[in-house]
């Protein structure tokens, strides 16, 4: 019982210590989020206005940018990254395919169009590191709620369960110890009153016998009495 | 949910017609063997449950990784997002060129405002 105590008291101090690191790591995430958020609505405002010079200078390709949209070539994977057990995951962007617009804006504006679509590339990372800081956001918090019900779960219900009994256990123990030594009292007492009865029959015996004194005295019958236990 | 997240490495996005078309230029457009493209286009004519339901049709796609969403897009289905809560795919919010980007609306920066608000 003490054993599972002391079990339990440590995977508390573990389970907090644990908590306690996914909070400071939750913590810089927050503030990457924070700082990321701001500079994605710079760097969106810029796409767009490149966006705008193109259709200022090609005429709307929305069009045929749509319907030529066919293979992604811009993808992301995922890569993972264990905090204290916890996997979160980094996306990270990577080109696949060739270029699909290449024919865009072949007529003209087509540096443009391509300033544009590197715009939008450096944009969409951005955006992605903001996902994986997002998702990590989220898994994190979940976590986090996770290990704190856990560590206040130990901290409030099975640490004093445990102590509970160990105090009735040992209350039991200590009753059990009185119940001995209140016996053994007793069978003291006991024992000395027998001796005590004994030892004046034994000097009822001996004033007996000097009254007796012209009598003789029958060896045989004495040796009939009773031992005399000490 | 190692495996799970292998298959996930296309972007979504619904948007209106410059954000998408930036986007797409930038290369994340993606059609599927069954025909499904990875993007909407929202113009003042689309109905509202055709944004919904395309929404709804991204978060259960299992090869998407991220959902971009044009913040004012996002807010006419604002009850939808904030229900939103699995880490995958990742919802984000982003600003569109007639709609400055607002952080007090964002349902993550509101969770985090939540947490340390409090």
């Amino acid at each position: 019982m003490k054993a599972k105590l002391k079990g339990a008291q440590t995977g508390h101090s573990l389970l907090k210590r644990k908590s306690e690191a996914l909070t400071k790591r939750f913590r810089v995430i927050v503030q990457k989020i924070d700082e990321a958020k701001k500079k994605m609505g710079k760097i969106m405002q810029t796409a767009s206005f490149s966006l705008a010079e193109v259709n200022y200078i090609t005429g709307d390709i929305s069009y045929q940018v749509q319907e030529n949209a066919k293979n992604a070539q811009l993808r992301v994977r995922t890569k993972q990254e264990n905090v204290s057990g916890v996997m979160l995951p980094a996306f990270e962007n990577y080109m696949e395919g060739g270029n699909a617009f290449e024919l865009t804006g072949l007529g003209r504006g087509g540096q443009q169009v391509q300033k544009c679509k590197e715009t939008y590339i450096k944009a969409v990372e951005t955006l992605v590191e903001l996902a994986s800081l997002q998702t990590a956001f989220v898994i994190l918090d979940e976590v986090i709620k996770v290990t704190n019900r856990r560590v206040n779960a130990i901290e409030h219900v099975i640490i004093p369960k445990i102590e509970n009994t160990i105090k009735y256990i040992i209350s039991e123990l200590d009753e059990q110890d009185r119940e001995e030594f209140f016996r053994l009292k007793k069978v003291q007492a006991n024992k000395k009153k027998t001796q005590a009865a004994s030892d004046k029959e034994k000097a009822d015996l001996d004033v007996s016998d000097q009254d007796g004194i012209g009598k003789t005295v029958d060896i045989l019958r004495v040796a009939d009495d009773e031992d005399i236990i000490f | 949910m190692a495996i799970q997240q292998k298959d996930r490495n296309f972007l979504a996005v619904i948007g209106d017609e410059d954000s998408v078309t930036g986007l797409l230029l930038a290369g994340i457009g993606h059609v599927n063997s069954q025909q499904k493209k990875n993007f909407l286009v929202v113009d003042a004519k689309t109905p509202l449950s055709k944004i919904e339901e395309t929404f709804l049709e991204f978060t259960k796609r299992k090869d998407i990784a991220i959902i971009l969403i044009n913040q004012h897009l996002a807010d006419l289905i604002r009850p939808l997002v904030d229900d939103y809560d699995q880490a995958y795919p990742t919802v984000l919010e982003i600003p569109s060129k007639d709609h400055p980007y607002d952080p007090e609306k964002d349902s993550v920066l509101k969770r985090v405002q939540r947490i340390f608000g409090e």
